[in-house]
């Protein structure tokens, strides 16, 4: 087919899912609240769009099926049917058949046989449930639609209608309306008029001698059309008049809305201002209107809510393939592709580089007008910079309500009571990372669930409620996202984790008793403590906690493992706000430059020559601070300074000292990833351009330190057994300590 | 018609008297678009209109919706007989949301 025919086609796959997301959200609010008629609207509303646009694209198979779906969804608007938890699970399961139905039309494959009977099976269901009474419902063929059905019910008022719009010259030629208007007085009663003031324009362009009136006007009289005509002879040429008798049907009001010019919505409400039809009424057979032009016709006047809203009969008057009415804060997004996004972050990134350069420029030459104009400039440019960036945002809670059906169906499964907590929804990041956050999400979902919630009589026993929670949680903090999956279950088994370690050569025996819990609980993320026979005697969870550790460090980010037994179990991902650009804070090692980002550091302090060579410790004011020594860590050659400077960061709540030579300043820093050559080296993340066009590394704070632990494990200083310890930081701490002791 | 203007504090008000018809329209248009364009209040007093017909009334409306919005305030007081005979006949008197008083005996004795 044409391009734009197949262009349309994948717009509406886009839009049809998210209204099928806006489906589900809205199913799942109607099982805890039945009586939401706004969750309802919802879910009646993607189903008729769905099916609607379907139907100009002749996707018949999805028409016919979400019109059983939309029809007991009538019922259930109508108040004719209780949406129970059955109802909602079936209308859940229609939605999912639905998306089926979407992804076989978009990739053209066949659909299962298992997947076809299933949606036989639902379609079955549908039918019971909106009974025989709709069961005969047999559609229409269009062009034999019964004109009396689809006329309407008549109007419910007793008067004309008289519709009046005055041509412009009628003031001039001495004509005004107010004596028409008068005249229709004395054979009759005007029961309402409504001075229609849309035509005319403001004061200041006005022509004070032309008529830019109408009027609407509701007419109780026992005289004939003739009269009412007569009483209008003499402007006869000079307006537009129409007239419907008393009695008249809806169908024949809409087409007075159809003739006339103007808003069809304002001219709705003026229709019904004026008392000539009902807004239900209007509704009513405004949505019919829609269903003649687009499928087959119900035969049936579609009772709409008894509180319509504007954008309602704004929707309905609306042609099915404008699809623009949807929501009213549709209007407030515009699509844009990811492409042209990721584009002018690049470009952005680009400019702040250059923009370096130049400051570097100015600096260099003193002119210090120049260096005015810069620093102006760079203002700009990072505000740029942070809007650019905003563009990506997104929040987190789109992502998290998915886990409400995940949560909801795995419940189920399991016959476990499951309540899902989610806090901090509008918790903000880039779009790439949320994307690549679901899958380990949903792993730490489902592994809570299965593992980590007890069995309801378990709970009893534990004398826990019997509604267990998970919660989801975000905040931000310090430049980082904070991602918590908690859940009140049993919390890891400390020693069948250790028996599976010393079975798997991880750890060795003697040293069990000594390792803390933070490091108990880093061993499920190894590989090999996630296969199924495994999982099965560990009680705890495993499955592809290493898939999921991978995850998020490939996202520059980290995971932690909080478990109290009998209490719950906590993981908390950290992760980067942002990809593409931070603020950072640049200083040299040897002739290196290396970047840490900004709003890890927390002061830097001259050591000058106090500091013995090979002490890896440092007096701040009265705390022990560990110091990591970036010269001999990245083994880089020359003398150092002669005086030294410590950057002291913080992560994850832990500080550490970084020994540098020079400290640079705050710097721009546009990460570019390194190359794969990299991919093997602890603590950089990535690669940043000097405005001089050297190049700088980009440190991962918390990578680095990690590695740092490593290392001074491997050189033999073992944690000092019995003090509590938290994580890599205060590991080296502790070495040192020993150090000190030893 | 004729026009009379007065400034009361921040209060600018407009005095209309005469026919508001048709021969007047082109004047009336020039005095609403000269009182609305002052940052006062306007309040335009009706007392003396002795006629009015669509044309002024059209005016009337235009300035109020111009007044509405430009987020300034316009008000009519002492609607003469005529003028309320008009508004109640379009059915207005909701639309411009001044109250309307009754018009006394006198047919222009406008209340103080």
């Amino acid at each position: 087919m044409s391009l734009n025919l197949n262009e349309a086609l994948q717009t509406f796959f886009a839009e049809s899912r998210a209204l099928l997301r806006d489906m589900e959200d809205a199913l799942l609010r109607l099982e805890g609240a039945p009586d939401d008629a706004d969750a309802l609207n919802a879910v009646f509303r993607a189903a008729h769009t769905i099916k609607g646009s379907a139907g100009l694209f002749g996707l018949n198979a999805i028409v016919a099926f979400t019109h059983e779906a939309e029809s007991v969804l009538d019922m259930a608007r109508d108040g004719r049917l209780r949406l129970n938890d059955a109802v909602c699970g079936l209308l859940l399961q229609c939605r999912d058949h639905v998306e089926l139905l979407l992804r076989e039309a978009e990739s053209g494959e066949e659909l299962t046989e298992a997947a076809r009977q299933h949606g036989d099976t639902l379609t079955e269901r549908l039918l019971q449930l909106h009974g025989p009474g709709r069961g005969t419902l047999a559609p229409l063929a269009p062009d034999t639609a019964e004109p009396l059905r689809c006329g309407g019910s008549p109007v419910d008022n007793d008067g004309w209608h008289i519709s009046l719009r005055f041509d412009p010259g009628v003031l001039r030629n001495g004509l005004d309306p107010m004596s028409f208007i008068r005249y229709l007085g004395t054979f009759g009663r005007i029961a309402r008029i409504v001075t229609v003031l849309d035509g005319m324009p403001r004061l200041a362009d006005l022509d004070a001698e032309c008529c830019h009136l109408g009027f609407e006007i509701q007419f109780v009289s026992d005289c004939d059309k003739q009269a009412i005509e007569a009483a209008f002879e003499f402007v006869r040429d000079e307006c537009q008049l129409r007239i419907l008798p008393p009695g008249s049907r809806v169908h024949d009001y809409v087409r007075l809305l159809d003739e006339l010019p103007g808003d069809k919505l304002r001219l709705g409400e003026l229709l019904v201002a004026c008392g000539a039809v009902t807004k239900r009424e209007l509704d009513a057979a405004l949505q019919e209107q829609q269903r003649v032009d687009l499928g087959p016709p119900l035969g049936q006047v579609l009772v709409g809510d008894k509180v319509v809203r504007p954008e309602v009969v704004n929707a309905a008057l609306n042609k099915q393939n404008e699809m623009r009415a949807r929501q009213p804060q549709d209007g407030m997004f515009i699509r844009v592709h990811a492409d042209k996004l990721d584009a002018l972050i690049n470009q952005v990134g680009e400019l702040v580089i250059a923009g370096a350069g130049v400051g570097l420029l100015a600096q260099r030459n003193k002119d210090s007008a120049l260096q005015e104009a810069m620093s102006s400039l760079s203002r700009l440019v990072e505000e740029v910079r942070d809007g650019a960036m905003r563009l990506r945002m997104v929040e987190i809670g789109e992502t998290f309500n998915r886990f409400r059906r995940v949560v909801r169906d795995v419940s189920k499964d399991l016959g476990k009571n499951v309540e899902l907590v989610i806090t901090g929804a509008e918790t903000e990041l880039d779009k790439s990372v949320v994307e690549r956050l679901g899958d380990p999400l949903t792993h730490l979902v489902r592994n809570a669930m299965d593992h980590g919630i007890e069995p309801a009589d378990v709970r009893a026993s534990r004398g826990k409620p019997m509604h267990a929670t998970l919660e989801l949680a975000a905040c931000h903090e310090a430049g980082h996202i904070v991602v918590e999956v908690r859940d009140d279950g049993g919390g890891l088994d400390r020693e069948r984790i250790l028996a599976k370690a010393i079975e798997r050569n991880l750890i060795e025996a003697e040293t069990q008793a000594q390792l803390p819990d933070t490091e108990v609980w880093n061993l499920i993320f190894e590989p090999g403590f996630s296969t199924a026979r495994q999982v099965s005697n560990l009680s705890g969870r495993g499955v592809g906690m290493d898939v999921v550790k991978r995850g998020i460090e490939a996202l520059r980010g980290n995971v932690e493992i909080e478990s109290v037994a009998g209490r719950g179990t906590t993981i908390r991902i950290r992760l980067p706000l942002t990809l593409a650009i931070i603020e950072g804070f640049l200083m040299r090692v040897a002739d290196v430059h290396l970047v840490v980002p900004l709003d890890m550091v927390l002061e830097c302090v001259e050591i000058g020559a106090a500091l013995p060579p090979g002490q890896d410790y440092f007096d701040l004011r009265g705390e022990v601070l560990p110091l990591l020594r970036l010269r001999e860590h990245f083994g880089l050659q020359g003398e150092p300074g002669r005086r030294q400077n410590v950057v002291i960061v913080n992560t994850a709540g832990r500080k550490a000292g970084l020994v540098v030579d020079e400290l640079k300043g705050q710097f721009q820093a546009v990460i570019k990833p390194l190359g794969e050559l990299f991919a093997r080296v602890h603590g950089l993340a990535g690669s940043t351009i000097l405005g001089s066009g050297e190049v700088a590394l980009v440190i991962d704070v918390p990578g680095l330190l990690e590695s740092a632990q490593r290392a001074y494990r491997k050189a033999g200083l073992r944690p000092v057994p019995g003090t509590p310890s938290s994580g890599p930081a205060a590991q080296l701490s502790k070495s040192m300590t020993a150090g000190l002791i030893g | 018609m004729q026009v009379s203007t007065e400034q009361r504090g921040t209060l600018h008000r407009l005095r209309l008297e005469g026919d508001l018809d048709i021969y007047a329209a082109a004047d009336l248009k020039t005095a609403l678009v000269d009182a609305l364009s002052t940052p006062h209040e306007l309040e335009i007093d009706l007392a003396q209109i002795s006629a009015i017909d669509t044309s002024g009334i059209q005016l009337l409306a235009a300035a109020k919706r111009e007044a509405l919005d430009t987020g300034k305030t316009m008000r009519m007081v002492n609607h003469s007989a005529a003028v309320v005979e008009l508004i109640e006949l379009y059915d207005l008197a909701g639309w411009f949301g001044d109250p309307l008083w009754l018009p006394q005996a006198s047919q222009n004795g406008g209340t103080a």
